[in-house]
Parts: C-alpha cells; sequence; structure tokens
C-alpha cells in the first residue's frame, strides 16, 4: 500500500462527498415536485409523456398499486427485452451479423438486464447488436435505475409520512428520475468519457493491419452513451466482456475516477434527500457515516491483500503485487478500489478481474455483496437495504432496554420486524441454497474453470452476485443452460422478493401517528446508533455468510499460503 | 399492539381520487390499466432513451471529439495501424512488446476481451508463469534482473495497451541489439513516453506500446 493509492480513494471519495447536499437536495427538490434549474426544460417533456401514456400525476398509489404499477411495467420491460435478443438477427444495426440468442441465454439476460443486476453471460463485443445495446440494454440501465430511485422514494416517504397511507406515484417518480437526474447527468458524462477516448460510432468492426503485419479485428458501436448510464445507474453491464477493464470502455485514469464516482453518486446523495426527507439531516449523516466506516475497511482489506501479492507467483523469481488480471494503467489502487465499490453498491462493474484476485481480495467483493450491498447501494436499492438493518438494530435495541422500538418517530411493531426479517432472508436462501446445489450437481459443476476452494467461490459468488443484484462475477464460470436458469431465478427474487416486503414496510409505516419524541427515545442519529447498526450488519451477515464464505475464499487463504496448487 | 392508522387529513391529498382501489373488480381494472400504460411508456422511453439519445451523443461525439469517437486510429505513412487505446500483439525482437494477453486465441483481440481468469492458486496460472518468465529471460539475456511483474501477468482486458515503465526498460537492451542502436537511445526514447500519474494522484506511471514502437520506427 502506498499513500498515493490511498490518495486515490480519499479523492474518489471526496469527489462523491463533495456531490452529496447539491445532488440530495436537488433530488429531494425534484420528488417533491418543487421547481428546480432544469424544470422549464423537463416540464413539457414531462407533461407530455404523462399525456400520452395516460397517466394522472396528481393520483397517489398506496402500497400495492405502487408494486402492482412496478410489477406491470417490469413484465413489459422483460418480455420486450426477451423478443428484442431472439430476433436480433432480423433487425438493423446489427453489422457483424450477430445471430439471435438461445431461449435461455436470452432469458438470463432479459431477467439480468430488468433487475438492474446485468450478470453476463455473453461477451457483448461478439454477440449483441448495436441495436439490441442501444434500444435493449441500455434503455433498461435508464429505467432499472429509476425504479429503484422511484421504490427508495416511495420508501422515504412511508417512513416520513404521517398524514396519509400512500407512497407517491410510481410512474411519476420514475419518469422524474430519468428525466430530471438520470438523463441529464448522464449526457454530460458520456461527453466527459468520450473526451477521454471511449468510441461513440455505428461502424462495422475494422481489420487493421499493424505495423508487424499482424491484423487486428477493432470494434465500434456506440460505447459512451451506454458506458455512463452503466455505472451512474448502477448496472455495470459491460458493452464488451471485459467491462470497464476493457480500455475503449475505460481507457484512462480519468475516465476511471469519474466511473468511479458515479457508481457512488447518486447512491450517496440518496441518504442526504432522505434526511431532507425525514426532516433532519442527522438520520441522513447517521447512514451516510456507517456506510462510509464499511467502505473503508473493505478498501484497505482489498488493496492490502492485492498489494501483497501471489505469494505462487513470487516463489518463481519475481517480486510485486498481483498484476494478474489487471490492467497496468490503473494498477493495484485504482483497483482495489473500484472493487470495493462496485460491490459496496449493485453496481456490478468491474476494472480487475476478481476471479484472479488473492483469496482475501477476492473475499471482500463477495462479502460486500452478502451483506446486501448497502454502502450506498445500489442506485435506491442499497438504501432500502440499509433501511432493513436500521429496523433490526431499533429492534433490537428496543429488546435490551425493554421499549417498543421507534424510527423516526414511528413505531416498529411486529409486522414490521416480520416485513424486515423477511427479506434480510431473501439474500442467503437465494444465495446458498443454489450454490450448495449447484456443488453437488453435475451441470453445476461442468462450467467451473478453477479447481478446488477456488471453483466452490466461482460458485458462490455467482449465486450471491445474482441474488444481490449485482453482476459483477468470478467470470471463469462459464454458462450452460442450469446456470442460465438459475442464476436468472436467483436474480429474479432478489429483486422482487425484496422489494415487495420493502414496500409493504414502507406502507404500514406510512400513516402511522408519530410518537412524540421523549428523553426514553432510542436516538437513531448518535454514534452509539452508528455502531450498534454496524454491529448488527456484521453479525448478522457474517453468522449467515462465513460458513460458507470459509469453504471457498478462506481454505483457499490458507492454501496459498501453504504453497498448494490445483 | 394494533397498527394505529389515522386517516383525519385525508383531505390534504393533492386531489385526486382515493388511492387504493376498493373491490377486486377495481383491482382487475387497474392491472390491465398498468399493462397498457406501460406498453406505452416503453415504446415512448425506447424511442427518448434507446434512440434519440445514443443519436445525440454520437451527433456531439463527432462534432466535439471526432478522433475519439471513432475509436483512436493511430496513423503511419497514411495507413492505419491501429488504436492508441487498445493494445495489441508484437513478437518481434526489435519492438517493445506488452503484457501476456488471454483475449482470443493468439491474445489482444478485441473480439473477445477478458482475463485468463484463473485463481492464483491455480496450477495453470503458475505454469503459464514460469513458462512467461523463462521466455524472457531467454529474449532478454541482457536485461537486469527479474523480469516485473506486469510483463509476466495477463492483464484484466486482454487489450492491455500499456506496459509498466520498468516493462519498458527492461526490455531495452534487446531492442537496441536488434536495431543496432545504443541503449542510451533507446532508454532515452522510453523516458520521453512514459506518462505519469493524472494529476500525480491518478492510476501508475506508463507507457504505451504501440505508441513506444512507432517512435522506434520514426527513428530511422
Amino acid at each position: 500500500m502506498t499513500i498515493i493509492g490511498w490518495l486515490q480513494a480519499v479523492l474518489t471519495f471526496g469527489l462523491v462527498l463533495a456531490c452529496v447536499r447539491p445532488l440530495g437536495v436537488y433530488m429531494f427538490r425534484v420528488f417533491n415536485g418543487q421547481r428546480v434549474f432544469l424544470t422549464p426544460l423537463v416540464a413539457p417533456v414531462e407533461g407530455a409523456l404523462y399525456k400520452i401514456c395516460r397517466i394522472t400525476p396528481e393520483r397517489e398509489m398506496g402500497w400495492r398499486t405502487y408494486v402492482l404499477a412496478m410489477f406491470g411495467f417490469s413484465l413489459v420491460g422483460f418480455v420486450y427485452l426477451y423478443l428484442l435478443l431472439r430476433n436480433q438477427a432480423w433487425l438493423p444495426l446489427n453489422p457483424q451479423h450477430f445471430g439471435n440468442f438461445a431461449p435461455d441465454l436470452a432469458w438470463n439476460t432479459a431477467i439480468s438486464f430488468l433487475t438492474n443486476t446485468n450478470w453476463q453471460f455473453y461477451s457483448g463485443e461478439s454477440s449483441m447488436s448495436y441495436l439490441s445495446q442501444m434500444i435493449g440494454l441500455a434503455w433498461h440501465n435508464f429505467v432499472s435505475a429509476a425504479v429503484g430511485i422511484a421504490l427508495s422514494v416511495a420508501f422515504m416517504r412511508g417512513i416520513v409520512r404521517t398524514d396519509r397511507k400512500t407512497l407517491g406515484n410510481f410512474w411519476v417518480d420514475m419518469t422524474r428520475s430519468i428525466f430530471y437526474v438520470l438523463l441529464p447527468i448522464s449526457i454530460v458524462g458520456a461527453l466527459l468519457l468520450l473526451w477521454q477516448g471511449v468510441p461513440q460510432n455505428f461502424s462495422s468492426y475494422v481489420d487493421v493491419k499493424g505495423i508487424e503485419g499482424v491484423t487486428q479485428t477493432l470494434t465500434g458501436g456506440p460505447m459512451a452513451s451506454q458506458e455512463i448510464i452503466k455505472e451512474l445507474g448502477t448496472n455495470g453491464g459491460g458493452f464488451v466482456g471485459a467491462n470497464s477493464i476493457a480500455p475503449n470502455e475505460n481507457p484512462t485514469p480519468l475516465s476511471n475516477l469519474f466511473e468511479m464516482v458515479c457508481i457512488f453518486l447518486i447512491a450517496g446523495a440518496l441518504t442526504y434527500t432522505f434526511g431532507r426527507f425525514a426532516k433532519d439531516q442527522r438520520q441522513g449523516w447517521a447512514l451516510f457515516i456507517a456506510m462510509s466506516l464499511v467502505f473503508v475497511a473493505g478498501f484497505a482489506a482489498i488493496y492490502g491483500a492485492e498489494s501483497g501479492g501471489n505469494p505462487l507467483v513470487q516463489h518463481l523469481g519475481v517480486s510485486g503485487p498481483n498484476m494478474e488480471g489487471k490492467d497496468t494503467r490503473f494498477g493495484i489502487a485504482a483497483t482495489s478500489l473500484f472493487a470495493t465499490m462496485t460491490t459496496d453498491t449493485s453496481c456490478g462493474a468491474v476494472n480487475g478481474q476478481h476471479d484472479s484476485f488473492t483469496p482475501l481480495g477476492g473475499l471482500i467483493p463477495l462479502l460486500n455483496i452478502q451483506l446486501g450491498e448497502i454502502i450506498f447501494g445500489g442506485v435506491g436499492s442499497g438504501f432500502y437495504g440499509m433501511i432493513l438493518f436500521v429496523v433490526l438494530t431499533v429492534f433490537i435495541a428496543g429488546l435490551m432496554v425493554g421499549r417498543t422500538p421507534e424510527y423516526l418517530g414511528k413505531k416498529i411493531e411486529r409486522r414490521e420486524v416480520q416485513l424486515a426479517i423477511l427479506a434480510i432472508l431473501v439474500v442467503p436462501l437465494f444465495s446458498l441454497v443454489p450454490t450448495a446445489i449447484a456443488a453437488v450437481s453435475k451441470d453445476g459443476l461442468a462450467t467451473l474453470s478453477n479447481n478446488g476452494s477456488h471453483g466452490f467461490s466461482e460458485i458462490l459468488y455467482a449465486f450471491s452476485s445474482s441474488t444481490g443484484n449485482n453482476g459483477s462475477a468470478f467470470g471463469g464460470l462459464g454458462p450452460n443452460t442450469f446456470y442460465n436458469i438459475a442464476t436468472g431465478t436467483a436474480m429474479f427474487f432478489g429483486r422482487f422478493a425484496i422489494i415487495v416486503p420493502m414496500i409493504a414496510l414502507a406502507g404500514a409505516l406510512a400513516g402511522k401517528r408519530a410518537v412524540p419524541v421523549t428523553a426514553g427515545t432510542f436516538t437513531t442519529t448518535s454514534p452509539v446508533f452508528v455502531v450498534l447498526l454496524l454491529s448488527v450488519i456484521v453479525i448478522v451477515g457474517l453468522l449467515t455468510f462465513l460458513p460458507a464464505d470459509a469453504l471457498g475464499p478462506i481454505v483457499e487463504h490458507l492454501q496459498m499460503v501453504k504453497g498448494q496448487e490445483f | 399492539m394494533s397498527t394505529l392508522i389515522t386517516s383525519p387529513t385525508k383531505e390534504k391529498l393533492a386531489g385526486g381520487p382515493a388511492a387504493e382501489p376498493a373491490g377486486p373488480s377495481a383491482k382487475g381494472e387497474s392491472i390491465l390499466s398498468h399493462v397498457v400504460t406501460s406498453i406505452i411508456y416503453t415504446v415512448v422511453s425506447v424511442a427518448i432513451l434507446g434512440v434519440i439519445y445514443p443519436l445525440l451523443i454520437t451527433a456531439l461525439g463527432s462534432l466535439l471529439f471526432p478522433f475519439q469517437a471513432g475509436g483512436s486510429m493511430v496513423m503511419q505513412n497514411g495507413k492505419p495501424v491501429g488504436s492508441a487505446i487498445i493494445g495489441q500483439l508484437f513478437s518481434k525482437p526489435q519492438y517493445f512488446q506488452g503484457r501476456p494477453s488471454a483475449a482470443g486465441k493468439n491474445g489482444y483481440d478485441p473480439t473477445s476481451t477478458g482475463g485468463t481468469n484463473l485463481a492464483p492458486t491455480s496450477k495453470k496460472l503458475i505454469d503459464a508463469t514460469k513458462a512467461t518468465i523463462d521466455g524472457l529471460k531467454k529474449a532478454n539475456p541482457d536485461a537486469q534482473g527479474a523480469p516485473p511483474m506486469d510483463l509476466v501477468t495477463s492483464s484484466g482486458s486482454g487489450i492491455d495497451p500499456d506496459i509498466s515503465p520498468e516493462g519498458a526498460y527492461y526490455q531495452a537492451p534487446r531492442i537496441a541489439k536488434a536495431r543496432h542502436v545504443a541503449l542510451d537511445a533507446v532508454r532515452s526514447l522510453i523516458a520521453a513516453h512514459v506518462r505519469g500519474r493524472t494529476f500525480g494522484i491518478l492510476g501508475e506511471p506508463r507507457a504505451n506500446v504501440l505508441e513506444l514502437n512507432l517512435a522506434l520506427d520514426a527513428q530511422k
């Protein structure tokens, strides 16, 4: 580890921090229907859209209606992308004449982008037409992120509202997410990426003869416009197979910095938006600080492990850190930082191959995902994931002092705790059970690229990433029908089986009478609360996942230290 | 501990009907209406986000950054010889060589990007690394010390355009010999093309292999 390496982390985080307040306030105003500087530009488009789509923006929805609207939209989005991928060969903008996707792969990919996971069992540069990338994947990048933001905002309203049972209007929240937040930042960001070298064209691939006479096929495509929303919407599905490691997706250290900031940007700012909704900014900062502490710990662990390098390689007489699967321009620090941030959130873009990380370096991304990507979260999803743990924390604190737990003046009662526990159980259920099945089935073992405990890590990572809707991978794991269907199922439940209880929880909280604050109220802004919250996260996470992780990365670490090869 | 619901302020709702549809028939209706809305919304938003937005970026890109938008093509004697941002395969002794690549069959295939995805404990990885080290030592008999780490490990993208400055200096004696030039000339050429960290902080120092090789050819 070096000071310069840490400075990169400080600079990246500092930029995010600088944006938290202005963007947080901006989003609060947008979702509260107040005027912002883009209103004159966007309001006409917004109004026209509502008119065409027969949306009554004033109509507020209860939690059931909100979820139904979200489901209806998701269903249409799924069918649309599935059909697009199954028929891309006959559609225009396919200069390389890529064929149609097979049913199981199309199913997997459609769910993957629908759920904001962006797990990729295909390589874009050798299978996805420009049209599919643009109107299929990039479109899903926008709307799946917008749905996540909308759900978060609805959830915030549920927590703080005392005067009504409704959570807002799904269509309005989604539309505002897209047109006031995601699209404007994407337009500016795409140009920044273009400036740094990310291509944006519709050319066919070109064969170029190099100076040694070797021919190389250079790819193209509308990459910049897609790359920016991939990070900003914490989607993570790369235009090309190597994702943000590939120099055409991420050409320079500066583009890398910018992509990392975008990953944290909206999720970090949402904590401030939450503070505004709660009319108590300290509530937002308490969550932000708790999240930041886990982020720093994660970065330190990965950076330390990767700097230490691979002793098995070092025994061959070379010295240095673990550069396998990393690109030169990023090096160890920037790759460790990216890996931390992409799994703290549900992004899943990568700028280094997690599969080739040292065992402990690979353990942290895995753990981050298993904890539910609550450190800033996905665009939206991390926020409500964190609130789950908050509910659990105040519940446990309430048990300790023998008082009905409260959060923001709302009594947390049986139904709320039940819903929170239900949602918390989804991640272990859909990541551990399929892992166990895969580890003992022929199909599950057929496509591993590594033997020994690392092979198990590949399976565990795949299902954790799918259920967590992250999408990063121990990329050696290859696709087959079993994995296409199994990870697709995990992605589906990982999104919707958490969203439904979460929004139900918000619905239960909305309209609850506020309990006045007394001397006996457990404050949720104190350092004690932050520590307790972190303890709950670590205890729940570790108790649930440590046994499985011990069989994978932890065993592999011990084997590596002993000099064992597989 | 029943859930208390207060609804005296319902009239505060910003107009519109009651939020939750009451009867089952109303619910059935709303599912259908949600799907209809969803279909129209999908069509309209695909047109804006999937078509207009990328076309706008393409137009702005070709206006403001035509070189980058087109893939940063590099020319030699008026002919394209590669992309400034994409690494390519070099194997002749008189050229700088990039890092091991797992992209495609022979490496450096932009239509098949990616790394080895081998575990740190993989026998395959250790054997391959050993072979790479031996090969480098054989090809660079006059080089000082062991080969630097980046030259013996595969990149993550498989099309890494850069090597570390150490990786470039390691190859300098071989190149000087193959080109019959002074070692110092090659070393100063490297020094002229090493890029430092951005703002002194971001990323790692590096040298673009294609750029180095074009500079070598330009020297003659």
